[in-house]
């Protein structure tokens, strides 16, 4: 590994070790349950879409009765397969008689179990190749236009309105952003199943759907034509439906999602188990789909410290890493999420930012680094605000970030106007371009301000994973170890929808995905 | 007849560019229109509909085919008679930190007890932490590192009804909203349930009530039936200052009535 900061990287493979082994405990826990949400994303994926007359969605309606029945705990698609053989209709006919009270899937006799796993395995071969062809659609996009050099172009539309996103997501694709990422509206996360259909009303951004999803990647594809580039879609695979979003996505390719193992927890509090079950099978349908992820490192450090809590964000990236890593998710894939939040009124505070996001670069060579804008310390001063999004931008330059969430200089004042993105694009253009070699003429001075600064980051990294990996990242939960925010367990929101699995319980998906991506390596 | 270029006049201010009353502003916008002369045209008119006289067009770009971004300077025509103003504006005294524990020692006796979230589907807790958090914002120390406050800091998204009940088994004295995400005014509506909630539950008399964030005002906060609203550049020290000297009023008032 070159390293501009002298790293002790024996420190580092320690920090992987420890990493490994708490996302090992956690596994070895959540292996144990599934969920509502992750079973809905079975039946998706198995084809049932739509919703009842009461707009509740169908994948809720199979799933809820299959709860109601404590049967979920053997996996929806025995049932679902099961019914299929029996009544021979289609999962999306079974699951309309399901909601209109007609049918009750659990009352019919079982057929032999290699009959209804076959069935199953046919039915679900149909989503597999879809999303393969997405993959394969994306590769083929990327290899005709390739992207151009240095960090890709985030930008974020959040009007509440597709049709008004998609005219937003245009001009800025044209000014030059490469990822468009479609802002949730503001409490999605907790909503226990995902909405319908066109949407055009939202507050401070647009429901995730998977028609919202559509209409926006034939805009951006027929954008991307006309421009000769592949534009990227992002989205919100987090709060609890995070495997219904990521199946969603990879059926709509979408090519960037977040995803965090953490941050439903800490920051919408959600229950720790429901989370981390969810975040595993969202993460190992991204990793299927070639999907981008995006980690949410950053948003600790709107509630805590830059300075003080750099050690976190490095231990949390090395969590998250290693959780990615268990789902199947390639390096390339993981984009490690941390941010620009330094009070501007510390001195040297720019060297800070440029050690650690230089230090997260180093410790993860591979993973597409995700760059987060100052957002904490912006405050409607929008010509001190450009200033500060402008250092920000050399620190991602300088130090070879490759997801480059640009800052808005109404940060804090409004969610962007067209211009605003406009602004922060030109401001991001400009200084890629004046210092487009930067990073190859940096070193830094031995023991100087930054080597130091680098290796007590990483050191408070190690201790803090040591004593993680003592307790358990549970524990450490509970403790309030990230973002100083406490979770309990058995608290939070979403916890009723974790069900134990049987011996006999079943996910065709697990299985089919982890064979795709077995036999690639 | 051009204004007096020597002399403030408050009953007619002018903004202030680099001359006393030359009443230059900056402004910035987009309209949905190609970059061509007549979009330029179109710009320089609205800015003059506006109010601005002499109006410069400094830059005008193409964001894409259908919007073009215009930044404009101009003078205006209209003017502020300062003198007939009247604003909702707090008590600009401001208490430090230790001047804030004293005042509660000898005006109230006890530790007060203060209640605040990001209520609604705000997930925000960047401003209600910036009050409330030990560390405080940019310098200003939160609420909770004041010895003679009892903090309790609920998060965000939370429910208003939550947040009331939250309020009572906790016997608060304030309570403090905040609000960050404003798309379409959804702040407004939800803090107006807020009052309305603790109206119903006869509670709203008997807590001092204070909304903040980005996009409040104190006026708007009145508006709405709240004691106070802080809006940017507002510390934990405004808030402190403002909530301590109410809370001993009303107290000395309810005495009062209750020994009648």
């Amino acid at each position: 590994m070159e390293t501009k900061l002298n790293l002790d990287l024996h420190l580092i493979a320690l920090a992987r070790t420890l990493a490994s082994a708490i996302a090992g405990d956690v596994h070895a826990h959540i292996e144990k349950f599934t969920t509502v949400s992750v079973e809905r994303t079975i039946v998706r994926l198995l084809g049932v879409d739509g919703i009842d007359a009461e707009e509740v969605p169908l994948p809720n309606r199979l799933v809820d009765q299959l709860n109601q029945k404590k049967a979920l705990s053997l996996g929806a698609g025995i049932f679902l397969g099961n019914a299929i053989l029996t009544l021979k209709l289609s999962p999306q006919e079974i699951a309309q008689q399901v909601a209109e009270g007609k049918l009750d899937i659990t009352s019919l006799p079982l057929q032999p179990i290699a009959e209804i796993r076959h069935v199953i395995l046919t039915q679900a071969q149909t989503a597999i190749n879809t999303i393969i062809r997405n993959r394969e659609q994306r590769e083929q996009s990327i290899a005709e236009h390739p992207d151009h050099k240095g960090a890709l172009l985030y930008v974020i539309v959040a009007t509440g309105n597709i049709h008004e996103d998609i005219k937003q997501a245009r001009a800025a694709a044209q000014q030059g952003a490469d990822i468009i990422a479609v802002i949730r509206t503001t409490g999605q996360s907790l909503l226990d199943y995902v909405p319908y259909g066109i949407t055009t009303e939202g507050f401070g951004g647009t429901y995730a759907t998977q028609a919202n999803f559509r209409l926006m990647r034939q805009a951006l594809d027929e954008k991307g034509r006309e421009l000769g580039r592949y534009v990227r879609l992002c989205n919100y695979c987090s709060g609890l439906c995070m495997p219904e979003i990521a199946a969603m996505g990879a059926i709509e390719r979408l090519d960037v999602m977040l995803n965090d193992a953490l941050y439903g927890i800490l920051f919408r509090d959600i229950n720790m188990q429901r989370t981390l079950i969810d975040q595993h099978f969202s993460r190992q349908i991204n990793a299927f789909a070639g999907i981008v992820i995006n980690t949410g490192e950053d948003n600790y450090l709107t509630t805590s410290d830059a300075v003080e809590e750099a050690g976190t964000v490095l231990a949390s990236q090395f969590i998250n890493e290693q959780l990615a890593k268990r789902a199947g998710l390639p390096d390339e894939q993981i984009g490690l999420g941390h941010a620009f939040e330094i009070d501007p009124s510390i001195k040297n505070g720019f060297l800070f930012e440029l050690a650690q996001a230089q230090m997260a670069r180093e410790i993860f060579p591979h993973a597409p680094l995700k760059y987060m804008p100052p957002t904490k310390f912006m405050n409607g001063n929008i010509f001190q605000g450009h200033v500060q999004d402008a250092l920000f931008n050399v620190v991602t330059v300088a130090t070879n970030q490759q997801i480059h969430l640009l800052g808005m200089l109404t940060e804090a004042i409004h969610t962007p106007f067209l211009s605003d993105r406009y602004l922060a694009i030109e401001n991001a253009r400009y200084i890629a371009n004046t210092m487009a070699d930067l990073a190859d003429e940096i070193q830094f001075r031995p023991d100087g301000i930054i080597q130091k600064r680098t290796n007590q980051v990483l050191n408070d990294a190690v201790e803090l994973l040591s004593s993680i990996h003592k307790d358990g990242l549970f524990k450490a939960l509970e403790k309030g170890t990230f973002a100083a925010t406490k979770r309990f367990i058995d608290g939070g929101k979403g916890l009723e929808g974790v069900i134990h699995k049987d011996p006999d319980y079943w996910n065709p998906f697990a299985q089919l995905l982890e064979g795709e991506l077995s036999d690639e390596s | 007849m051009n204004p007096d270029k020597t002399q403030i006049d408050h009953k007619k201010i002018l903004p202030y560019g680099d001359t006393l009353n030359d009443g230059k502003v900056q402004l910035s916008f987009t309209l949905p229109l190609p970059h061509n002369e007549r979009s330029v045209q179109a710009a320089k008119t609205l800015a003059e509909k506006m109010g601005l006289n002499a109006v410069h067009v400094a830059y005008a770009k193409p964001l894409d085919d259908n919007f073009t971004f215009f930044i404009l300077y101009g003078s205006t025509r209209h003017s502020i008679d300062y003198t007939a103003l009247q604003a909702a504006i707090l008590d600009e005294e401001v208490f430090t930190r230790q001047e804030t524990n004293e005042y509660i020692s000898h005006h109230i006796g006890r530790k007060v007890v203060v209640v605040g979230a990001s209520t609604g589907t705000d997930a925000h807790t960047v401003g209600i932490d910036a009050i409330l958090n030990m560390k405080g914002f940019a310098g200003h120390y939160g609420l909770e590192r004041y010895e003679m406050i009892e903090v309790h800091n609920l998060g965000s998204q939370v429910d208003n009804l939550d947040f009331v009940q939250k309020a009572r088994q906790l016997n608060a004295d304030v309570l403090l909203v905040s609000q960050t995400v404003t798309q379409k005014d959804v702040h407004i509506t939800n803090l107006t349930e807020l009052v309305e909630l603790l109206e119903a539950e006869g509670m709203r008399e008997h807590v001092i009530l204070i909304c903040g964030g980005p996009r409040i005002t104190n006026e708007l906060a009145k508006e709405l039936g709240y004691d106070a609203g802080f809006g940017p550049g507002k510390f934990a020290d405004h808030v402190a200052t403002f909530m301590v000297k109410l809370l001993a009023a009303r107290l000395k008032n309810t005495k009062k009535s209750t020994s009648c």
